[in-house]
């Protein structure tokens, strides 16, 4: 168990078999890796995410649906010696605050942005997210999601990358790749260290139980279903630009 | 393609959220704009697997601002639009919905209230009445519903659509998340049988012709330039909405003819009154029970009707004084005590009321 997890909330509350919880065990270890416990203020969504409210030993903020970024981002701006970690799902991340992320790009926010991608609205009971992938059945494409109708898939770090400037750290990773995603997750937290710029990393994760989906059948669709579609890798690495 | 999702009558035991997609099909509702929020998630869902085979439309906007402003430009586009929402999604709506209170826009919105304040809980509240009867940075022209049950649900869910389009102020079916989730029989009927008639809607912008030529062109507008115009705009519509008042407001009455304590309540909160009553009149005591169905407009006249042989009033709400506000202001200058049971989140049962009443005298 990662040191900078509060062991008092352990076990989580997460639903057997989701990926939140290894995406967040991955942050623990970045966390104590960099050593940063003490200075990070970590904030969470609404949506699964809420219930990562307690689950580090790192103050933290539980906001509204989509506003987790600009909150991390007011912490930032006053206390730039945090590292304020902003937590959130595809609905929170791309549809509600899609505004605030593609601002926070924009004015290139030295905060770190941890996006979990799983296809749906986990929360509310499994509705059509951002991300839902074309012919995908939800709760509100019971027909499965028609991009004619529902427009595709949003590609996150392929907007922000594109959007983000110079000093900017973007990657997309998978649970399905932990050490990968680890990697990642762990640069996007130096390179706000460096105070070099904003930070992004998508993380492909599961949702057995809106998927409704057994554990073969939940990996094939993380592993294959959405790796097709995502693509994992960095998008973006100051590190890279300035070589 | 049957375009009649509902015919005859039919007694059936449904949730309120499966309610209000079935009224809204039955009232001949075009599209849908929506975003995921409990305790409302259902009505979308059943939409969304309705809606297709009737020909009817949805889309899943990306917040509740824009389901609320997309409601606006499907309504002004000549369609029965509506929406459903709650708690945090209510706050987001009424930015599109001042829009719609001063430009005379007829949407519809379904509240299943939850707790508040900020994101709270998902469950139950009457915490969503001052938000939704005056919430916009108008002055609170809006029609608003408070049910009390399923019944109630597809009654007024499609009598909202009639209300809007009739009377073209924003109308509200505020109902909450025990209604929302709750199973109840109920009767569902197709409208024309009962001889209700659906007010067809109009378009707003994109009428046939040349514009400038073959019609006036519309230049709908949301801005004004001084504060006179801005005066007299505002006066025009309290004129249209006091002349509607009348005929808006809705309440109901319960053994208040000689009632010495009257019990106030709305919504869902109102059956635990209605089931107190026989209790304590059994006991000797002369108590009665007014219920407004409109929060807005408030039916003022007839609650001080009611308690006219009152020597004491009775509030009882699940929220800390949002409905109270609303009967003080109904009652003013009536020299009456007024006692209350203000239950923020929390139900309330018939039980606790005869035990209050009992003590209280
Ligand atoms: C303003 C507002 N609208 C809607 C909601 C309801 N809501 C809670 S969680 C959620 C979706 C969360 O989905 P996502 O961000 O993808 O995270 P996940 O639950 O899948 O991890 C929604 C719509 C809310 N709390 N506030
Ligand atoms: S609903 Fe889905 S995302 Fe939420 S905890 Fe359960 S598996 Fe995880």
């Amino acid at each position: 168990m990662p040191k900078s997890w509060n062991p008092e909330t352990k076990p989580h509350k997460f639903c057997p078999g989701c990926g939140h919880g290894l995406v967040l065990k991955v942050l623990g270890d970045a966390i104590d890796e960099l050593e940063i416990q003490d200075k990070v203020v970590f904030g969470c969504d609404i949506g699964c995410s809420l219930l990562a409210w307690d689950f580090f030993n790192c103050d933290s903020i539980q906001t509204h649906h989509g506003r987790t970024t600009p909150v991390i981002t007011g912490v930032k701006r006053a206390t730039p010696d945090r590292i304020g970690i902003a937590y959130m799902g595809d609905g929170g991340g791309y549809a509600i605050g899609s505004q605030h992320l593609v601002n926070a790009a924009t004015r290139n926010e030295k905060i770190t942005v941890i996006l979990v991608n799983n296809t749906n609205y986990g929360m509310t009971g499994g509705q059509m997210a951002p991300t839902t992938l074309p012919g995908q059945k939800t709760e509100t494409s019971p027909y499965g999601r028609d991009p004619l109708d529902t427009g595709y898939p949003t590609l996150g770090p392929e907007m922000v990358s594109a959007i983000a400037r110079e000093g900017a750290y973007v990657a997309r990773g998978t649970m399905s790749n932990l050490r990968q995603l680890k990697k990642f997750i762990k640069k996007a937290l130096q390179n706000q260290i460096d105070g070099k710029g904003f930070s992004f990393v998508e993380a492909l994760s599961s949702c057995p139980t809106n998927w409704r989906t057994n554990a073969e059948a939940t990996w094939n669709f993380v592993e294959k279903d959405m790796a097709d579609y995502f693509k994992v890798g960095e998008f973006k690495a100051p590190a890279k630009e300035e070589k | 393609m049957s375009d009649k999702p509902v015919q005859g009558e039919k007694r059936v035991f449904m949730t309120g959220n499966e309610v209000v997609a079935w009224a809204a099909l039955a009232a001949e509702v075009d599209i849908m704009y929506g975003y995921p929020i409990t305790p409302q998630n259902e009505i979308m869902h059943y939409w969304t697997r309705m809606a297709p085979k009737f020909g009817r439309k949805f889309l899943q906007t990306e917040d509740e601002i824009s389901a609320g402003f997309t409601t606006v430009g499907g309504v002004m586009a000549g369609k029965k639009a509506f929406s459903a929402t709650a708690g945090p999604g209510n706050t987001l709506f009424q930015e599109p919905m001042s829009m719609a209170e001063m430009m005379r826009i007829p949407t519809v919105v379904v509240i299943q209230q939850r707790g508040g304040p900020s994101t709270a809980t998902v469950i139950y509240s009457q915490q969503e009445v001052t938000m939704t009867t005056f919430g916009g940075n108008g002055e609170g022209f809006r029609v608003v519903y408070s049910t009390a049950g399923h019944q109630d649900l597809y009654d007024y869910t499609i009598k909202s659509f009639n209300t809007a389009w009739k009377y073209r102020f924003p109308t509200f079916v505020l109902a909450d998340g025990y209604q929302a989730k709750m199973r109840e029989p109920l009767t569902i009927y197709d409208p024309a049988e009962k001889g209700i008639e659906m007010v067809k809607p109009e378009p707003f912008v994109g009428r046939p012709g040349m514009p400038g030529v073959d019609r006036p062109t519309q230049y709908l507008r949301n801005t004004y330039n001084t504060e006179v115009e801005l005066y007299d705009a505002v006066m025009d519509i309290a004129k249209d909405y006091e002349a509607a008042m009348e005929d808006l407001m809705e309440w109901e009455n319960f053994m208040t003819d000689d009632a010495e304590t009257l019990i106030v309540a709305h919504g869902v909160v109102s059956r635990a009154a209605q089931g107190a009553l026989p209790e304590l009149r059994d006991a000797g005591i002369k108590v009665g029970h007014f219920r407004p169905i409109t929060l807005r407009p408030f039916a003022n006249e007839e609650l001080r009707k009611a308690a006219k042989n009152a020597k004491k009033i009775l509030v009882v709400e699940s929220a800390y004084g949002q409905f109270l506000k609303l009967v003080k202001e109904a009652l003013y200058g009536m020299d009456l005590p007024i006692e209350t049971i203000l239950r923020p989140g929390v139900g309330i049962t018939s039980e606790e009321i005869v035990a209050r009443i009992k003590e209280g005298r």
